[in-house]
């Protein structure tokens, strides 16, 4: 595990957003500053702080500065980072179901063929572990996922294949994903989850926040089709929980 | 009655934008909205609306309108582009109604990539996630998160005519020059030797035609790394200019990705964003370094622009420009798009 410094670097992104930079690895010890900093900030917002983006190592915020200065936040940043050095905030673990049979786990052939696993040891090997939620980005709802077991660390494709369907569980360059929407993509889809990370019209229309963790429930593509029908219907087929 | 703005012929790109799509950056919703936001609150300005009202983004593709259920009043800001109320033409800014029948054709012209078009009252598009701005790449906001077409209509809400005879718009702050676009340093500028900041501020860089809502690519002698070109993913601010593998500059621009993994070199300053939107292909432009408190300064001087009315005067109504009436015979509601 790398050093995590103890004093951010903030950087400016324009006149309007601030980096502010714990460091340029991913890291779990990087990413509980980065998230207790997004708390702190969140749970007594200055005037002006538009958004905040958490991503691996940094944190964006994006500001109105002709409401919020400069100097003020970044001095805002400083004092705030250095109170809280560990995530008050207990991680939420949420169960996905997802299914990894056909046609969902489209890609679990070749993951077998890269890793030396066979097809169920692939399945096994995904099912078993905790992911932690590092950040979106992407595309809508897009969780990028640490905790990803070497075994399963295939890079990325060359070249991406053709679009996957919604909300399809993937791996690739040594992470997991939920990728919602329809795109080509350059990971390998591995199974799909009936669960709506990511839907416009809900309230709330995302429920899994960065630092939460997730792990993957197995079901058939019978119980996949049921699932998804209640989750049509409105009713949330993810299982929420507190982290061990 | 309810009046309703018909699409008779929409160009690819032509999309609803509103002041753009807040709060959800942190999910991977990149916030979209005006690609030349200053003229867009123009548009809005001059009709009477809220700044960040839904209008139309009017790209190169063009666009011809009309009004059905009642007279319509409109304000055009799109300098630059040619305009023409049943075949007579009008300025690219201008105020007018439209009576049901009428039809307005506005088309590229000699300079400028998006122009907007506002009504008198207001264009009643469902929001989804808080805003109307149209997102195509994730198929998210204005009409089912596509761009506009013929056929699409378009109704509003509390419209209402606007004065009998056409009137040109004139907002001063809009004459801005593109050559020179002002750039704060960063957020991975040291990933560059200054010998590469200083030729990256030097260019000069010309605009390449295969740009899009998404981004602005630039031609020229390719940067060189002194770090790499991989950076682990961080935020995007709306203007990053990120500079991948092969050393040419990309300005992220209104649809961009809300993260992104390539180093920044710097970043271009909110007041400017709208002036390189507004650059064609193929027309160079120079970066100018300043410090965030330059730009502030800038943003406040754009702001109180804004606040000053938008100057009106009759049209003084000329002979029909007969190239122009020729070109609008021979597309014939079909549209040159982009390239």
């Amino acid at each position: 595990m790398s050093a995590v410094p103890d004093e951010p670097r903030i950087l400016d992104a324009g006149e309007a957003a601030l980096v502010v930079e714990f460091g340029s690895t991913v890291d779990p010890a990087i990413s509980d500053r980065v998230l207790a900093l997004d708390d702190a900030l969140g749970a007594d917002p200055p005037d002006g702080l538009r958004e905040r983006v958490p991503t691996y190592r940094s944190l964006m915020l994006h500001y109105d500065p002709l409401v919020l200065d400069r100097d003020a936040l970044a001095a805002r940043v400083r004092s705030l980072a250095a109170a809280a050095d560990a995530r008050a905030a207990t991680a939420i673990l949420w169960t996905l179901p997802c299914c990894y049979d056909a046609p969902h786990g489209e890609d679990i052939a070749q993951v077998a063929e890269r890793t030396g696993l066979s097809p169920d040891a692939v399945v096994s090997t995904h099912a078993e572990a905790t992911y932690r939620v590092y950040m979106y980005g992407f595309a809508p709802g897009f969780a990028y996922l640490g905790g990803l077991p070497k075994a399963l660390a295939v890079p990325r494709r060359a070249s991406p294949r053709p679009p996957h369907p919604r909300n399809a569980v993937v791996i690739g360059g040594g992470l997991a994903a939920v990728a919602t929407v329809p795109m080509p993509t350059g990971w390998y889809v591995i199974g799909a989850t009936p669960a709506r990370l990511y839907a416009p019209e809900r309230e709330p229309s995302f429920f899994v926040g960065a630092g939460d963790l997730i792990r993957f429930e197995p079901v058939d593509a019978a119980t996949f089709d049921a699932l998804t029908a209640r989750e049509a219907a409105g009713e949330p087929v993810a299982r929420r929980g507190e982290a061990p | 009655m309810t009046a309703v703005l018909a699409i008779g012929a929409a160009g690819p790109g032509v999309t609803l934008q509103d002041g753009g799509r807040h709060g959800y950056l942190r999910f991977g919703i990149t916030a979209a909205g005006p690609m030349d936001p200053l003229m867009h609150a123009t548009a809005n300005r001059a009709a009477g609306n809220p700044l960040d009202a839904t209008a139309i983004e009017i790209s190169t593709g063009g666009i011809t309108v009309g009004s059905e259920g009642g007279a319509l009043g409109i304000a055009l800001v799109a300098p630059g582009f040619r305009v023409a109320l049943d075949g007579a033409a009008l300025p690219g800014a201008v105020a007018l109604t439209l009576e049901p029948g009428q039809s307005l054709a506005v088309r590229a012209g000699d300079a400028g990539s998006w122009g907007y078009l506002a009504v008198l009252g207001r264009l009643d598009v469902a929001p989804i996630l808080g805003s109307t701005a149209t997102h195509t790449r994730s198929a998210l906001g204005g009409l089912d998160g596509r761009g506009l077409a013929a056929g699409d209509r378009l109704p509003v809400a509390e419209g209402r005519p606007g004065e009998d005879a056409p009137h040109s718009l004139a907002a001063p702050w809009l004459q801005r020059d593109g050559r020179e676009i002002r750039v704060v340093l960063g957020p991975q500028d040291d990933y560059f030797a200054p010998d590469q900041i200083a030729a990256f501020l030097a260019g000069p860089w010309t605009v390449s035609p295969r740009g899009d809502r998404m981004a602005c690519f630039l031609d020229g002698t390719p940067l060189t790394h002194a770090k790499g070109h991989d950076i682990v993913s961080d935020g995007v601010a709306m203007g990053a200019i990120q500079v991948p593998g092969n050393g040419l500059p990309i300005v992220l621009m209104a649809d961009r990705q809300s993260t992104g993994g390539y180093p920044k070199i710097a970043t271009v300053i909110g007041p400017d964003l709208g002036r390189l939107a507004q650059v064609r292909g193929g027309a160079e432009v120079r970066f100018r370094s300043v410090t965030v408190a330059e730009a502030v300064a800038a943003r406040r001087a754009e702001r109180a622009a804004l606040g000053e009315p938008v100057a009106r005067e009759p049209v003084v109504r000329t002979a029909f420009a007969s190239d122009f009436l020729l070109g609008l015979n021979l597309v014939g509601g079909v549209i040159d798009g982009h390239a």
